[in-house]
């Protein structure tokens, strides 16, 4: 291992990124008000170059590189991957509303850049620091992106208790990893696998630390107990930033879990399984039951999100490959439904004022009968009803979840989804029986209109042919194991 | 499979594909031509099925024009359609009513004609892909499938509490079919990856294993049969529905709930039939009974009709649990000509309410004075419905009995009851609705069947006496098949 001259090459994306923010920065600056096309289309650029760098070094090895801190395999390269497309798309997405609020700045390129960075450092990390710094990046980027509207109470709010509770979940995750220190006398993941491998001494240090580790974890999936953030930061935020924040960054956190819970700690397996039945049970009870009660439609998309990382966290119970490419194709489908669904609601809002209400979907079908299509799509997909994508990420994970001879818990899981079928049943009920309360016309910008049709339509083809996306997380889990 | 043509996909995809250009010509500008794509694909849906009838072998009960390709390989999971003998008449009896259901809905459905004949078409394909598919996955994608158009349709075209009817539909459903999901994937998990239906037909399961999947899946049949206690969605859901969604409800959808006890229960689970089997015939005995009393007592055509179903429907899971020849095939004649039947009770009444705008029997009387070829026909279908010789009610009702002579004279003696009362409910109602005196100016002003009506419920009257006269074509088709699901029933899977 030379520390003189490091192997780049794994972290070409990560550097282009890097650079570009700068430039980012720079030429916004240059370019104002006026010109932030230029801004808007170079941070497109940068996520292309990315999504092209990380392609043009795809290779199915495993490389590690800084003194083994930093880790590039198939997993990492392909949830990237995922990552710069569903970028992408939240600033096509957004771009119209953002513009609208007013809050179309520089920063809000330059921080979506970093977030991603955050998430490309934590989606590669091999040790504890390169971990945390990943999540910081990515949590302080996102603070400061819910508190963009500084003159909105409700946002200033969010953003407050956004930083005070993932601070706290930041600071569990330092302990438990200090603690996972103390007992293997390493940071580096593998090393800590080893380790542990081998025999410890003061297990119970271990288990200590685990779980702390497990409780930060929870805090970032907002898996239930510790998910109260969730519901403010979605309702408080505004709906741009509600889809960052509810998209891209899950696919961080799968990797999150991957890197420090299975490749790490993998031989406590005995230890965190019970942790994560509790977790997975509770939120998927927390959040289908809360939801019902819910009239604000981005905090009962909040509440849903609590019980789909439940279903995600199932995956992970069953501690071996099929569960973790059932958690992985999960998560994939989740957020191509969060993205629509939250487009969705932005496609709804106009200038000055805010789809927020889920009466606000009233009568969709008769104000534009295709956006109430798309929403249908999406609510039957979230509700896991066949043949929408959503269907064959719970088969997925119900089938690796009984495999494990967890038969129980499976029941458990569908009778809360039954509960959970409800409240996305009721969307299409206002959109499809209930009268519009108002006729003003939807009016869309021509490539978010395509693209919502592709995303839509997306989540009802890759039901048809499940196949492709499947065998693409299959293939991610075992080629980086 | 004919002449290299994948029937069965034909079958299945055909609908669903003229559903997709029905749901094209958009608004409601183009009604006209909706209905008429919707006609043609639903006329052609049934002609491309008769080839499954014409070219069924009776003589085996293997799967027939069989279609098998990897659907996802992750899972195991094949794209495997075929048919037997129980499976096959089930398609035509859903081919046969969509037509009808279109031509039903031609005048009265005005608003949004293209979603309401699309999702009828849609309903239609998706129903042939759960009677034909024979992998587990497949099967549970078409089942689920099935209640997102049904939902639309109660919501959307409904009466007056449709968004309750609908929503209850769905979850009540819904509730049923997934712990049947978690039983697929403990199949699945039990025979070493495969979704296989055959390969769960042959898997050897322990007796307390049996006894939970057995109950896995009858919840979810029994919910759409629907059985008694689980029945209480199908009166709301029935008479919220527009005349063609009560009709494809009735002959269609509780179908799937039966199909299912003879592809699924009986042949995966034997032991824990057998052993559950009193239990499943003092149900379906209470449904017959109890549920034939309460249609009695009820003042709204529909939800008269919807009780009465659910008795009839008793007949048919009685049927299924006595094991014997009689009973399975009794319950299988039932099945379709309750089809026939309850789909032309249905339509009689739409036919009344697109007039009057009632369902209430009060609001009627003397209708006979006014619409008398009406009269006859609705008196022919009372009839059938009532069970009479000659009918095709009298004949699955008969097999059944004499299935459960053969196993206790009580269990016979109860089911017999339905005679009496089936006649009581469906002829008094009769008698309140068509005969006395004319109730009201309403009544006085009705007019006849048109020709359109008067074609519709012809075709069902024909295939109500067809069948009541001459049972043969059907029950020979199912012989073999039923003949080997007996044998395989018989055996133990511990």
């Amino acid at each position: 291992m030379n520390f003189l001259s490091p192997d780049f090459s794994p972290a070409y994306s990560e550097i282009f990124i890097l650079l570009m923010v700068c430039l980012v920065m720079l030429v916004d600056l240059a370019a104002g008000e006026k010109r932030r096309y230029i801004t808007y289309g170079l941070t497109q650029a940068t996520l292309i170059g990315c999504a092209f760098l990380t392609f043009a070094t795809f290779s199915e090895e495993t490389t590690l590189t800084f003194s083994g801190m930093f880790v590039d395999d198939a997993m990492a390269d392909i949830l990237k991957l995922m990552v710069f497309a569903t970028v992408s798309a939240v600033l096509i997405y957004s771009h119209t509303y953002v513009r609208d609020r007013g809050i179309l700045t520089g920063e809000f390129f330059c921080l979506i850049l970093f977030a991603t960075l955050g998430m490309m450092v934590m989606i590669s990390a091999s040790h504890f620091l390169t971990l945390y710094i990943g999540l910081e990046l990515l949590s302080l980027s996102l603070y400061a992106l819910v508190a963009l509207r500084r003159d909105s109470l409700m946002a200033t709010e969010a953003a407050m208790k956004f930083f005070v509770l993932g601070a706290l979940a930041s600071g569990f995750l330092l302990y438990g990893m200090s603690m996972v220190y103390g007992a293997t006398g390493s940071l580096h993941i593998q090393k800590i696998a080893e380790v542990i491998a081998g025999g410890v001494n003061n297990h119970e240090v271990l288990v200590v630390g685990l779980v702390f580790i497990v409780a930060g974890i929870a805090f970032k999936l907002s898996a239930a107990p510790f998910h109260m953030w969730a519901p403010d930061v979605y309702q408080g935020a505004p709906t741009a930033i509600t889809l960052f924040i509810g998209s891209a960054p899950k696919l961080a956190a799968f990797a999150f879990v991957m890197r420090l819970l299975i490749d790490g700690l993998g031989n406590l397996v005995a230890d965190w399984q019970g942790m994560l039945v509790i977790l997975a049970v509770l939120s998927l009870a927390v959040g289908n039951i809360a939801a019902i009660a819910q009239t604000n439609i981005k905090r009962m998309l909040a509440y849903s999100t609590i019980s789909h990382m439940g279903f995600v966290i199932l995956g992970f119970i069953s501690a071996d490959w099929n569960g973790y490419s059932s958690a992985l194709f999960y998560v994939i489908t989740y957020v191509l439904m969060t993205l629509g669904i939250f487009a969705l609601i932005m496609i709804l809002c106009r200038n000055g004022f805010e789809a927020e209400e889920i009466n606000d979907f009233k009568g969709l079908s008769k104000r534009n009968a295709w956006y109430a299509f798309m929403t249908m799509i999406l609510m039957f997909s979230l509700a896991g009803i066949p043949p929408m994508v959503g269907f064959y990420a719970k088969l997925a994970v119900l089938q690796a979840v009984v495999n494990a001879g967890f038969v129980w818990i499976a029941v458990a899981a569908v009778i809360f989804s039954l509960i959970g079928a409800f409240y996305y049943l009721r969307i299409v009920k206002l959109m499809y029986f209930d009268a519009p309360e108002t006729d003003e016309l939807i009016t869309v910008k021509s490539d978010v209109k395509l693209l919502i049709s592709v995303n839509g339509l997306a989540v009802l083809l890759l039901g048809i042919f499940p196949q492709s996306l499947m065998g693409l997380s299959l293939y991610a889990i075992q080629n980086s194991m | 499979m004919l002449f290299g043509i994948p029937l069965l996909s034909l079958v299945i995809w055909l609908p669903i594909l003229f559903g997709l250009v029905v749901f094209a010509t958009g608004g409601d500008r183009n009604a006209q031509l909706a209905r008429w794509i919707a006609l043609a694909g639903s006329t052609l849906g049934f002609l491309v099925a008769i080839p499954l009838y014409t070219g069924f072998d009776p003589s085996t009960s293997a799967m027939q024009f069989v279609e098998e390709h990897a659907w996802f390989e992750r899972f195991n999971v094949d794209y495997h359609l075929g048919v037997d003998g129980i499976s096959m008449p089930l398609i035509l009896l859903n081919c046969f009513i969509t037509p009808l259901v279109v031509i039903a809905g031609w005048q009265v459905i005005q608003e949004r004609v293209s979603q309401y004949m699309g999702a009828f078409m849609m309903m239609s394909g998706i129903v042939n892909g759960v009677f034909a598919a024979l992998d587990a996955v497949l099967f549970y994608v078409f089942w689920e499938a099935s209640l997102i158009p049904m939902f639309l349709i109660i919501g959307i075209w409904g009466g007056p509490n449709r968004v309750y009817a609908a929503i209850k539909f769905f979850l009540y459903t819904l509730m049923g079919s997934l712990l049947m999901l978690i039983a697929f994937i403990y199949l699945y998990q039990l025979s070493g990856g495969s979704f296989s239906i055959a390969d769960y037909h042959q898997l050897p399961i322990p007796l307390d294993a049996q006894i939970l999947i057995f109950i896995a899946f009858l919840l979810a049949f029994a919910v759409k049969v629907p059985m008694w206690p689980v029945h209480t969605w199908l009166p709301d859901a029935h008479v919220e529905a527009p005349t063609g969604g009560s009709v494809v409800l009735a002959a269609i959808m509780l179908k799937l709930g039966g199909y299912g006890f003879l592809r699924f229960s009986l042949p995966i689970t034997p032991d824990a039939s057998h052993y559950l089997a009193e239990m499943m015939i003092v149900l379906s005995l209470i449904a017959v009974v109890y549920i034939g009393l309460i249609a009695l007592m009820q003042a709204d055509m529909k939800k008269l009709i919807a009780y009465s179903s659910v008795a009839h429907m008793g007949f048919v899971t009685l049927g299924f649990f006595l094991f014997n020849a009689y009973g399975i095939e009794g319950a299988m004649v039932q099945m379709i000509s309750h089809g026939f039947i309850s789909g032309a009770m249905f339509l009689c009444v739409g036919v009344l309410y697109d007039r009057l705008h009632s369902r209430q029997i009060a609001d009627y009387g003397g209708v006979v004075n006014k619409m008398p070829v009406f009269a006859a026909f609705f008196m022919l279908f009372a009839m059938a419905n009532a069970g009479l010789p000659g009918t095709s009610g009298f004949v699955g009702e008969f097999m059944v009995i004499m299935g459960a002579v053969k196993i206790n004279f009580w269990y016979a003696f109860l089911a017999a009851t339905t005679l009496i009362f089936g006649a009581a409910y469906t002829l008094w109602m009769y008698k309140r609705v068509i005969f006395g005196a004319i109730a009201s100016p309403a009544v006085e002003e009705l007019q006849d069947i048109s020709r359109r009506e008067f074609m519709i419920l012809a075709i069902l009257a024909l295939a109500v006496l067809w069948l009541g006269v001459y049972p043969f074509p059907l029950t020979e088709v199912m012989h073999a098949t039923v003949d080997n699901l007996l044998e395989h029933v018989g055996n133990s899977k511990l």
